[in-house]
């Protein structure tokens, strides 16, 4: 029974925003300039947040699962930090990148240019909320595979980039493949921090799911309609990367 | 300590309704013959100014609880029109407050209680070097405005207009509070907002006027009302000269 209501609770949502969705008027909503410039803003700006994360969170995951011989509090220091994203409210943590990056924040002050209201602002707050998706899946992926295999490789004198790039990646393969999507997921919908920390501005900063947001004041039938194509865009990345990369996640 | 508030309200509405005292009493009664809770929609400019008068109101009914939900005026009536459980409500523009009598929700008409201009915003010492709103035609300056989609954005969008200046903006902000936030924290140079704010942010800010027409705040109680006799009564107190004097002090223009 409570599985049910489990259940009902996550999906019945999602069944009203199809039941209510204008479909008649949808194609012309979609065609709307507007709509796609902000979809089109949102699919590059989480396209370069999950680079991003890559880049910067697989090292960052190397680190944290080959953390076991440190002293106890630095290496629990380390994972709480990364996690704080995760719990934090976005909005807050909007306001610690401006109070950071802000044109009089910390490190802002001293730059020669301005980062709030530019889609850099965008980027940095995608990566700042979904970056520990990817660490934590990347980590998992790390702890859980073998390491017989890398000491055979070292052992028939590989070296560690080889074992790298050879034996670890390959094997964590899936947990990038599932951190990525995460991180692109969690991207394209971000919302609170983007708004506080880049503004909204169309076709700069003005994301799909703030256009959602300000639409719903005015015209609630093209927020519904937004709102069907976020949800529509990532449950396709969902489907279509499902068998090819992320078999155990998703299957 | 707001639910236990409510929880006690919900227990005068319940005595209030056991008694014979009907519902359909006239607002002109005796005072304290008003029972039980009425919750106010209310534009977020109005905040400050409409929970004095909410203090002084009660005051004068002591059985009445007067809960509020302040927000930006079109989410509000969207809630409304989406049969959101209110007995008030005040809106930051005539056009918010069409979207809720076309769907035939308020009891009577509206009635204006309050007009507001815009200002412009700067942070306190003016860093950006703002003069006037010629200053909104600077790609150089670091811009934000509200949304066309809110009340303020479209009467800053009015304002630009009849003054024949195309305003270099860096942001649409949702609400005139992150427009005023985004000032205080120096993020941007400048941003128009109601004179009542730039009074209720303090030292922070500093206002330079601007030749603006005023915009009109109208009130109605709300035809899906549980109280309408106490929804009516707090209408009545707004328009009088206590709740006048209550929002003049804050900056609102007389209707």
């Amino acid at each position: 029974m409570p599985a049910g209501v489990a259940v009902a609770l996550l999906v019945l949502p999602l069944v009203a925003l199809i039941i209510r969705a204008p479909w008649t008027q949808l194609p012309a909503l979609l065609a709307e300039p507007t709509v796609v410039q902000a979809l089109g803003l949102s699919l590059a700006t989480a396209s370069i947040s999950t680079l991003v994360c890559l880049v910067l969170g697989v090292p960052l995951a190397l680190v944290l699962a080959g953390s076991a011989q440190w002293p106890a509090v630095p290496r629990r220091l380390l994972r709480a930090l990364i996690t704080v994203p995760l719990v934090l409210p976005p909005v807050v943590g909007g306001v610690a990148l401006l109070l950071l990056l802000g044109r009089r924040g910390i490190i802002g002050q001293w730059l020669p240019f301005t980062i709030p209201f530019t889609p850099a602002a965008v980027v940095i707050a995608q990566v700042f909320v979904s970056m520990p998706f990817l660490v934590i899946a990347v980590e998992g992926a790390l702890r859980a595979s073998d390491s017989r295999f890398e000491v055979a490789a070292a052992t028939l004198g590989a070296s560690r980039f080889t074992i790298l790039r050879r034996i670890t990646l390959p094997l964590v393969a899936p947990g990038i493949a599932s951190g990525a999507l995460l991180c692109f997921t969690r991207s394209l919908g971000e919302f609170g921090a983007t708004i506080t920390f880049a503004g909204s501005f169309p076709g700069t900063t003005q994301t799909l799911p703030i256009s959602t947001y300000l639409l719903l004041q005015t015209d609630p039938n093209a927020a519904i309609a937004l709102s069907l194509v976020l949800m529509v865009v990532s449950v396709a990345v969902l489907v279509s990367l499902r068998d090819r990369w992320v078999p155990g996640v998703l299957a | 300590m707001k639910k236990p508030l409510i929880a006690l309200a919900t227990v005068l509405a319940l005595a209030g309704c056991s008694t014979p005292a009907p519902a359909s009493a006239p607002t002109d009664a005796p005072a304290d013959t008003l029972r039980g809770t009425i919750t106010v929609f209310a534009a977020a400019s109005l905040s400050d100014s409409f929970r004095a008068i909410a203090d002084a109101f009660t005051e004068q009914h002591p059985g009445v609880d007067v809960v509020f939900n302040f927000g930006g005026s079109s989410g509000l009536a969207t809630q409304i029109v989406e049969e959101a459980p209110a007995d008030v409500f005040a809106a930051a523009s005539p056009a918010t407050m069409t979207t809720v009598t076309d769907a035939a929700l308020t009891d009577g008409e509206p009635v204006t209680f309050a007009t507001n201009v815009l200002e412009i915003a700067v942070a306190s010492g003016n860093p950006g070097g703002i003069t006037g709103l010629a200053d909104f035609a600077d790609a150089d300056k670091t811009l934000a405005l509200c949304a066309a989609e809110v009340p303020c954005g479209a009467a800053a969008a009015k304002l630009f207009e009849s003054a024949g200046i195309t305003p270099s903006v860096d942001t649409y902000e949702q609400d005139v509070k992150a427009v005023l936030t985004k000032v205080e924290l120096g993020e941007v140079d400048a941003g128009i907002v109601y004179v009542t704010d730039v009074r209720s942010a303090g030292d922070a800010i500093e206002g330079i006027e601007v030749d603006s027409a005023p915009v009109s705040y109208p009130i109605a109680t709300l035809s899906g009302s549980t109280n309408p006799v106490a929804a009516h009564a707090f209408v009545d107190f707004v328009l009088s000269d206590a709740g006048q004097g209550i929002l003049r002090a804050a900056g609102f223009g007389a209707p």
